[in-house]
């Protein structure tokens, strides 16, 4: 990290605005910055969760113009002119929770939590694509999220629940 | 370490003539090319992004043929209203690419010119020749289980992680590109190269040298066509073996064409020449195509921990090609 770190100081600063969860954002980042860092260090929304930083994890799960991806694998600068939906804007804005959120409260879908908002954000893409249809297809199209506890069972219990209301 | 450079191209023959200078490499989705910043295996001294050029990431297909732009993601070719018909290989090959999240972000271009994911090139504190020519093989006497049983050398035994690059050889696909000697087509086989004795050099594309996109010719043969991923577990991992295969079958219920690539095996996609000439001419039947897979690993090179690969890859052959025989025409 230390090496990345003294790197970070000599990359050439660039400023960016990033359109997150309808709001325009002004932030100055490096052409190493990833989406994950711009969201987490220079916007404060924590809620998107850095695993492995590799793409491997999900944790980091965002839409970007309403798919979604790694945010750990989209450079900031990359980002800007698009539509960015992280965790924090799924909800009503008034408190209220997205029912795929509401699902994984009342199906227990999380033990530990690290890895709940990448899956929550990649349920969401997934039932929005269609492909949330049967447990198999779930399991297979929520593959690129990993939950070390092993609360899978109940997370496809949830995604297929908000799934099922929308059919 | 270089402070990291970032430039962007209007055009093609920008980005061709940037990075024409040492050090510096185009970036298309990123999903490769932002591990390896992360992980430092091979950084580049400067970013040349071409997600500005316009007219990339089109794809159409009509009567003859499909043209797919470089920049089209993953996705974009799954969700393709028309090529799955067309080309189910190439579709089915995609669909177990990776993760939905990556497949969002990774595209057509760069899916080929991804490194690979060998261990020991990926780990930058162990010999690797492909990583660091004269280094040395670690692989040879080391983790080898995921290795190359085909195509290797003394020097490296690195597998090619493409799924899509195995279908595009299998299909005969054209690569379209752009370079400093103007515009070139040529075929898919002769886009990558095997180790050999230099393999740093995963490709054949000349400095400065960009892909633009594909062409695949439509057809009976194309249009039935299959891809099977055999891997250590059921989504998002690499392929152990794999098998792109493709069957023209006449009224007489004879086999007038045959393709077979694989991959998971070979150190670049690995077109099966005397298996397809097996197929020829002869009905389909279970017992046809496990002769005709049989001749899969002739030539192949088990070392150490990969020896079961010559057993699973005319396995993977075999299967592919029943599967395939079963579905409608």
């Amino acid at each position: 990290m230390a090496q990345k770190d003294d790197t970070a100081v000599r990359d050439e600063l660039q400023a960016v605005r990033l359109r997150v969860n309808g709001d325009e954002h002004a932030l100055t980042v490096t052409p190493r910055t990833t989406l994950l860092d711009a969201l987490r260090d220079g916007l404060r929304l924590t809620g998107t969760k850095k695993g492995c930083a590799l793409g491997q994890c999900g944790a980091c799960t965002v839409l970007l113009d309403d798919r979604r991806v790694n945010a750990c694998l989209v450079l900031a600068l990359r980002a800007e002119g698009r539509r960015i939906t992280t965790v924090e804007g799924l909800g009503d804005g008034k408190g209220g929770l997205h029912p795929l959120q509401r699902a994984f409260v009342d199906h227990d879908a999380l033990q530990c939590g690290y890895c709940t908002p990448g899956q929550i954000i990649s349920g969401v893409a997934c039932i929005a694509e269609g492909r949330a249809g049967s447990d198999a297809d779930v399991r297979r199209y929520m593959s690129g999220n990993l939950c070390r506890c092993g609360a899978y069972a109940n997370i496809v219990r949830a995604v297929r629940a908000v799934a099922e209301v929308g059919e | 370490m270089t402070a990291l450079g970032y430039r962007r191209a209007s055009s093609l023959e920008e980005a061709g003539g940037l990075i024409s200078a040492a050090g510096h490499e185009v970036i298309a989705g990123g999903t490769d090319l932002l591990q390896r910043l992360e992980e430092g295996v091979q950084p580049p001294d400067a970013l040349v992004d071409i997600a500005r050029v316009d007219g990339l990431d089109g794809m159409v297909v009509d009567e003859e043929q499909a043209t797919l732009g470089a920049m089209a993601t993953l996705e974009d070719a799954i969700r393709h209203p028309v090529l799955r018909a067309a080309f189910p290989a190439v579709v089915e090959a995609l669909e177990v690419t990776a993760s939905p999240q990556v497949r969002n972000l990774a595209t057509l271009g760069g899916n080929p010119l991804q490194k690979t994911r060998c261990p020991y090139f990926r780990d930058r504190t162990v010999p690797c020749n492909k990583r660091a020519p004269g280094s040395g093989c670690g692989a040879l006497e080391g983790r080898n289980r995921e290795t190359a049983i085909l195509g290797t050398s003394e020097h490296c035994i690195a597998t090619h992680a493409s799924d899509f690059a195995v279908a595009m050889t299998a299909l005969d696909a054209e690569v379209e590109t752009v370079g400093p000697a103007g515009g070139r087509r040529f075929p898919f086989g002769e886009l990558l190269r095997a180790p050999g004795t230099a393999p740093e050099r995963d490709h054949n594309l000349a400095p400065g040298e960009l892909i633009k996109g594909y062409r695949l010719r439509r057809g009976p043969l194309a249009a039935r066509s299959h891809y099977l991923k055999v891997r250590d577990r059921a989504e998002f991992a690499w392929a152990l073996c794999s098998a792109a295969v493709a069957l023209k079958i006449d009224r007489a219920g004879v086999i007038a064409e045959a393709r077979v690539a694989v991959g998971g095996v070979a150190t670049k996609p690995w077109r099966l020449p005397r298996v397809e000439a097996e197929l020829v001419d002869r009905e389909p039947s279970p017992g046809l195509f496990r002769e005709a897979a049989a001749r899969s690993v002739e030539g192949a090179v088990p070392r150490g921990d990969n020896g079961f690969k010559t057993t699973l890859l005319p396995r993977t052959v075999a299967r592919a090609l029943a599967e395939l025989a079963r579905r409608p025409a």
